[in-house]
């Protein structure tokens, strides 16, 4: 067999070789910058300093720029480049990779509907096709004007981890057990109307961009913080074995009076 | 129904260790806590030598919660120690709560009812791999969890547990709750950690394992939430004590998080080893009295079960040598109104969109058994599709970077084991439809093959 003589680049007719660009840099400080704010540039700060290792603040400092922006636009991309001396593309590849990153304007709330498997089966699905012919959109679609009012984001989500009170929905990270198509059409039906109703379990609800500041580690109102921890929790299911338990008499084997004495060093 | 009853020597069919404060006046306090015994086990701790810590966790022989069922003590033990070498480098403690496996919800009412049972085994841990920093990597959808473990942090550090040398005890001790932000495959311990160092989360090839190169390439202890909420316990209790409850190699109590088509779903915590009968019997048995049909004993990537598998011991030996896997005790029970292969598909929409892409085998596999699953359950199956599946499988497991590939495969070799003829069904009922773009795609599939490879063009 012989082989043609040169190379494929050599031999074409036309230059291979794209012309050459000349890439400015960018501005310093960047033009986008004034977007976040002094308070935001200090929290940032805060986070970093909580890692012993500054890139560790990128998840954390992504969640900070959907509290500024409702969701992460190239502005906020740069911002972390420029936080955490990246480039924006190592910015840009985590913040794609990750669902709870939205790359565009999201309403004031998010409707997060579970239709993993379980949740599916017992009405989960069902939920989700309603909603969705109900408001018009679709997966991470947004009705009303994103950031307003009673504008709300649909997405449908996998397992979200409470699958003993299934179908399960969360508004905000906000848990809404034991969910039928009827209480989601009411819930979606208040949220719409600008209303609050509570979660079943979590905090008093308030908006994606208070929520993904708590998620970032901050809170504007230290009352309001309080109260959100004390938001209810154990739902009847989470505590069914514990009070079988008490009810039965169940109880695990009674440890000694005293810690007991812990086994000696091992040799070397 | 027969109301179970304790009947042998061994341990009540209940046994609330874990839960044991779930329903105490607000709970996740530091001051419900400590009423309840809360921090009395750190002090015993900070009292010892670190390595008599580890023999302890060893001796009782705790094992990872998480999935996989790793010797807690042994995982403590690999961690190097000494002034120089590898020992030298910080050393950090990380939890895994990104709880996010199909069927599992155990971590996250365990961190929103009792946070400050996993803080003091985060202290307790900390201090016998002889870390300074400690990571709780918490799924970020889970925000209730994320709050009350932040407000317990903080109690925590203005009581002295957390901070600089705690209880006088010399020992230093940070602790940071990091938020995830949505994606399963961080939980799988290389993925998170190189998510925790602000990277998209996809694993590590393994070795080196995170017990030498961890988090920031420094020793590394990964372990779930329901582990390090058990060492409090253990510290107080003693191996002894631990060991009552469970089986010689899969001892303690263990929280099992039963949910679907049962009467009274929820979160019930026994000896290892229960039986989903058991279990069944405790939840008030099946909604509606419509009969079991199949069964996962600890989540998705578990292989199903189904009714012969009722008395099954539901602990690491029990479950792996009924041809599953224990995991992480998420028992989804579904009846007789659940088609097989549509539960298969749904696992296997949720397992495409969770693969991280960075191997071809899950990435693509997952990709094309998604279309071929969707295509049977929309009612233009194909005979060929049960062999095409189990192919695809087997090119799957084992040549995945990580165990979400191996997972992925669970639910259809399993569903195909059990209800092959479920499947067929499927297929034969299907009215043959016409696709002519595939049949055109075949058509020209078979040219390209039949033409031999002579170098020439064809």
């Amino acid at each position: 067999m012989t082989l043609p003589e040169g190379n494929p680049e050599t031999n074409s007719a036309v230059a291979a070789a794209p012309a050459e660009r000349q890439w400015s840099a960018q501005p310093h400080p960047s033009p986008v910058s004034p977007t976040f704010d002094e308070i935001t540039r200090r929290r940032a700060k805060e986070i970093i300093a909580r890692y012993p290792v500054a890139r560790s603040a990128l998840l954390p400092l992504l969640h900070l720029v959907q509290s500024v922006e409702g969701f992460v636009s190239q502005d906020g991309i740069r911002f972390c480049a420029e936080t955490l001396e990246l480039t924006t593309a190592e910015v840009s590849a985590v913040a794609t990779f990750y669902t709870m990153y939205k790359r565009t304007p999201c309403g004031e709330h998010l409707v997060s509907v579970c239709t993993n498997t379980l949740c599916a089966a017992l009405g989960g699905d069902a939920i989700y096709e309603r909603l969705k012919a109900k408001l018009g959109i679709g997966h991470e679609e947004t009705v009303g004007e994103p950031g307003t009012t009673g504008s709300l984001t649909l997405e449908h989500a996998e397992c979200l981890a409470a699958c003993d009170l299934a179908p399960v929905i969360q508004v905000n990270y906000e848990y809404y057990d034991n969910q039928s198509v009827a209480s989601a059409e009411a819930l979606v039906d208040a949220l719409r109307r600008g209303e609050k109703p509570p979660p079943t379990r979590g905090a008093p609800l308030t908006d994606l961009r208070t929520v993904e500041l708590e998620l970032a580690g901050f809170t504007d109102d230290p009352v309001a913080a309080a109260a959100a921890v004390a938001g209810p929790s154990a739902a009847v299911e989470t505590l069914r074995g514990v009070q079988l338990a008490a009810e039965r008499g169940w109880v695990a084997p009674a440890m000694p009076a005293e810690h007991p004495a812990l086994p000696p060093l091992p040799e070397k | 129904m027969s109301t179970p009853e304790n009947t042998g020597p061994g341990p009540d069919p209940l046994t609330p260790v874990l839960t044991r404060r779930w329903t105490a006046e607000r709970s996740w306090t530091l001051e419900s806590y400590e009423e309840l015994d809360g921090y009395q086990a750190l002090r015993t701790a900070l009292a010892a030598h670190p390595d008599q810590l580890i023999t302890l966790v060893k001796d009782s022989g705790l094992r990872g919660r998480g999935g996989a069922g790793f010797p807690t003590g042994m995982k403590w033990s690999f961690i190097p120690q000494g002034s120089s070498g590898p020992g030298a480098k910080p050393k950090y403690l990380v939890i895994n709560a990104d709880e996010g496996e199909p069927g599992t919800c155990k971590d996250i009412p365990t961190m929103m009812a009792d946070p400050h049972s996993l803080i003091e085994g985060c202290i307790i841990t900390s201090y016998a791999i002889r870390a300074n920093f400690c990571a709780i990597y918490v799924r970020g959808e889970a925000l209730h969890p994320i709050r009350r473990l932040r407000a317990a942090v903080a109690e925590a550090y203005a009581k002295g547990y957390l901070g600089t040398d705690i209880l006088g005890s010399g020992f230093d001790l940070d602790i940071v709750v990091h938020a995830g932000a949505g994606a399963y495959i961080c939980g799988e311990e290389t993925a998170l950690l190189d998510s925790l160092e602000g990277r998209r989360g996809q694993p590590r090839l393994k070795p080196p394992f995170p017990a030498t190169a961890g988090l920031y390439a420094s020793p590394t202890v990964v372990n779930n939430v329901e582990t390090i909420a058990s060492v409090p316990a253990i510290v107080a209790g003693g191996s002894a004590w631990f060991r009552e409850m469970g089986s010689e190699k899969s001892p303690g109590p263990k929280i099992y998080s039963v949910s679907g088509h049962v009467v009274r779903p929820g979160q019930y915590e026994a000896p290892m080893g229960i039986t989903l009968r058991r279990l069944l019997e405790l939840a008030g048995g099946m909604k509606d009295g419509i009969p079991l049909k199949f069964w996962t004993p600890g989540g998705s990537s578990t292989p199903m079960f189904t009714a012969e598998h009722l008395d099954v011991p539901l602990d690491f030996e029990g479950a792996a040598g009924a041809g599953s896997m224990l995991g992480t005790t998420a028992v989804q029970v579904f009846n007789e109104t659940v088609s097989v292969p549509w539960a298969v598909m749904k696992w296997t929409e949720f397992y495409k969109h969770e693969s991280c892409g960075k191997c071809t085998p899950c990435r693509e596999g997952t990709y094309w058994l998604e279309q071929i699953l969707e295509r049977m359950v929309h009612g233009e199956g194909t005979a060929s599709d049960i062999e095409t599946m189990l192919d695809i499988c087997d090119n799957i497991l084992g040549r995945s970077f990580c165990a979400l590939g191996d997972g992925a495969t669970s639910p259809i070799t399993s569903g195909i084991k059990y209800f092959r003829q479920e499947f067929l069904d499927l297929v034969a009922q299907q009215p043959v439809v016409a696709r002519p773009q595939q049949l055109a795609d075949m058509e020209r599939a078979e040219r390209t093959i039949s033409t031999s490879l002579s170098g020439a063009s064809a």
